[in-house]
């Protein structure tokens, strides 16, 4: 805590919400960053480890390897992390409910097979079969959703058997094929390898995020100022429009040196944004975070408990099947080992490594996107390092602990600081 | 024991009525044949020892337990209240002992639980707004809305709770214990609140340990002992020690009154429990006669 600040000149002017004489007279630019400070020291941490893991994971990878932050290697992590971010995406979802899925891997795994015998063996129409498959992971997480709630079998027990089950119902579905090539000139295999947005395209697509973040951000200053509520200062918003489009620019242009942004990274992001839109800024976000923080309360408020759970269910099973559908277009290939090996663990570790607590009603959209990259990022760097997949589990696993176990010290340093 | 039933004053009609109402927990029978009423305009307090089954008869009233038998009558229709959601259409609100508040939520958030406003596009400005007016309403003293939760004291989050119960313009409103977590000043506010919540034509039920508080806002009270009907008073034609005779169960006559005070005063001191203790010295200062502490 700073000093109090004395009772100067009472302005009578103070917004409606900033009345109460305890609170700290901070205002501007500078209040801002004291706030973000107070916030990370009683626990509220948010995205700041991932951050700061990351800068920490590529400086030693880039030490190690001095090819490892090339334009070519970042288009293609990025490329890479497509899949299992957006499967991680739904990770998220279930997480914020204080719940898990084991069984995205062989969702995603199924979905791709059902993707390949109905498009390649089967010759029904790509986008036909497209929605098939991922309806499939839609009724899988309903299924989910109505085991749990009449049921009451925690998740993940009934993931874990779903985890099984769908591994078994993908290798029947393939039985006798052993791989199915997708077809190169398909607009599948074309969007996941060899679509990238033109270089001019991703200027546009800088400016149009900086400028969108500066149009709400003001929209809701002036609105909130109409209601006599205090505001955020128009030059902070005009800061924070000026860095991002600056950091998204330079980002941008160094991708271009290479092949430039994948269009499969860039529905990533996309979701990425939905996601964050419908868990911030609507009636079921609130509820998704109400139930992940107390059910019980959630129900009283005559909140649909159970909707809830099982939209969740069906969101990231969707997702998942979403990521098995990108993944086996990305390798223009289906198999009996599609979804298979670390996509599972990755996609959680991604949700958790980013800061999705697992203790259920707090994280972001954006942990799915810093997560993947985390763990891409040693994957790649590990690779580059000529090191096999022994190194990636063991490092990728102490990852995880550590994220968990920052997760574990912050929840119990924000409930010491009544912020639980 | 002598139970003094006297039906409300005029002809109100009861807003909400309750008949040979039982709930059983396994072999713990925690409500038998309750009967309640409570007319519009009313406040009726529900008073009992530890156990007696007042937060049980609250959770059936606000959709949480469903009764085992009986009917329940609101606005001269039988109803079931088969969950919360039943209980906030027809109209009754309910601000639970555990307050049922979301910890990782904000306080807008926590208000607007369930009926946030513009359901596809937060409308955060107008929640926001309404917030501050309600909380400003009940005098309360929260430095900002913005924060969890969790960080705000046992009272602010007492106030949070009943706020949130008025948003959305019940016809009943329950208070569980309403004010055993507050300070005297914010107590003072929440029966003011009452008072107001009555003259507004709303029907309150207010479960309360303390005897101060049930006389001072109360119409009627209720007594309830081991989940049954133990005694129904006007409030300005009871003594505390009255009450607190059914409360405890002990015949109603001076010297087992005398005894049940010295025997309050007693388990006060045990189990240093501060409404008992005022109930006991109330009782024992004001003597057996008068009537002090009703409203006026
Ligand atoms: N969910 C429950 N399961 C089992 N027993 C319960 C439950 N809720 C209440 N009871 C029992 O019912 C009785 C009445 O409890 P309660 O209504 O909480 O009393 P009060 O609020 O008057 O102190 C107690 O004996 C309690 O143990
Ligand atoms: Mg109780």
């Amino acid at each position: 805590m700073t000093s109090t600040i004395p009772a100067v000149t009472p302005k009578p002017t103070r917004p409606s919400d900033l009345q109460d004489e305890r609170l700290l007279n901070r205002s501007g630019v500078r209040g801002v960053i004291a706030g973000f400070i107070d916030r990370v020291r009683s626990g509220d941490l948010g995205v700041l480890p991932v951050v700061i893991g990351l800068v920490v994971i590529w400086t030693v990878m880039q030490l190690l390897n001095r090819g490892f932050l090339s334009a070519a290697n970042l288009v293609n992590l990025l490329m890479e992390s497509s899949a299992t971010g957006i499967i991680a995406l739904g990770i998220v979802g279930v997480l914020l409910v204080a719940q898990i899925d084991l069984s995205v891997g062989s969702v995603s795994g199924l979905s791709s097979a059902i993707l390949g015998i109905l498009f390649v063996t089967s010759g029904v129409n790509v986008w036909i079969a497209v929605i098939l498959a991922m309806l499939t992971g839609t009724l899988i997480g309903f299924v989910y959703g109505q085991i749990f709630n009449r049921l009451g079998v925690p998740s993940f027990v009934i993931t874990l058997a779903g985890l099984l089950s769908f591994l078994g119902l993908q290798l029947f579905v393939l039985k006798g094929q052993g791989t199915i090539n997708l077809p190169f000139d398909s607009p599948l295999v074309w969007f996941a390898q060899l679509a990238f947005v033109p270089a001019w395209l991703s200027y546009v697509f800088v400016l149009l995020a900086a400028g969108t973040f500066f149009a709400v951000g003001f929209a809701k200053a002036r609105s909130r100022k109409a209601a006599g509520l205090s505001t955020a200062p128009l030059q902070l918003i005009g800061i924070q429009s000026v860095t991002l489009a600056v950091g998204l620019g330079i980002v941008t242009w160094y991708l271009n040196v290479a092949r430039g942004i994948g269009w499969m990274f860039m529905l990533f992001v996309a979701l990425v944004l939905v996601m964050h839109y419908m868990l911030t800024r609507t009636k079921w976000g609130r509820s998704v975070y109400a139930v992940g923080g107390n059910v019980e309360a959630a129900r009283r408020a005559g909140i649909n408990v159970r909707w809830v759970y099982t939209s969740v269910f069906m969101a990231c099973s969707t997702l998942a099947a979403v990521g098995g559908i990108l993944a086996a277009s990305r390798l223009a290939a289906v198999s009996q080992s599609s979804g298979g090996g670390d996509v599972n663990l990755n996609a959680i570790a991604a949700a958790v490594i980013g800061g999705t607590s697992l203790f259920g009603g707090r994280g972001t959209a954006f942990a799915a996107l810093l997560g993947i990259i985390v763990i891409m990022s040693i994957s790649s760097g590990l690779t580059l390092l000529n090191l096999d997949s022994s190194f990636r589990f063991m490092v990728t696993g102490l990852v995880l602990l550590l994220a968990v176990a920052l997760d574990s010290v912050s929840r119990r340093s924000r409930t010491s600081h009544g912020r639980a | 024991m002598s139970q003094v039933i006297t039906e409300p004053q005029g002809v109100r009609t009861n807003i909400l009525s309750l008949r040979g109402v039982s709930k059983n927990f396994g072999a713990v029978a925690a409500l038998t044949d309750i009967h309640l009423d409570v007319a519009a305009g009313e406040v009726v307090a529900i008073v009992g020892d530890n156990g007696a089954g007042k937060s049980t008869l609250v959770k059936i009233l606000s959709g949480v337990h469903l009764p085992d038998a009986g009917t329940i009558t609101f606005e001269d229709k039988d109803v079931t209240i088969p969950d919360p959601t039943s209980a906030l259409d027809l109209g009754i609100a309910t601000v639970f002992q555990d307050l049922a508040l979301c910890d990782n939520l904000n306080v807008i958030d926590n208000l607007f639980l369930g009926r946030e406003l513009r359901p596809h596009r937060l409308d955060e400005v107008a929640m926001e707004t309404r917030s501050w007016e309600l909380l400003r309403q009940l005098s309360a003293k929260i430095p900002s809305v913005r924060v969890p939760i969790a960080s705000l004291s046992g009272g602010q989050r007492q106030t949070v709770a009943i706020a949130r119960s008025l948003l959305g313009n019940p016809k009943v409103i329950i208070l569980d214990e309403p004010t055993a977590a507050l300070g005297v000043a914010q107590t003072a506010e929440v029966l003011n609140l009452v008072e107001r919540l009555r003259e507004r034509g709303l029907g309150v039920i207010m479960i309360s340990h303390n005897m101060a508080d049930v006389q001072a806002v109360a119409d009627r009270v209720v007594v309830l002992r081991l989940g049954r009907n133990n005694g129904e008073f006007n409030v300005g034609e009871v003594t505390p020690e009255e009450m607190i005779a059914a409360i405890t169960g002990a015949t109603d006559n001076a010297v087992t009154r005398r005894t049940a005070n010295i025997d309050l005063r007693a388990r006060a001191e045990l189990s240093g429990d501060p409404a008992l203790n005022s109930a006991a010295s109330d009782s024992a200062s004001q003597g057996s006669a008068t009537n002090e502490g009703t409203r006026s």
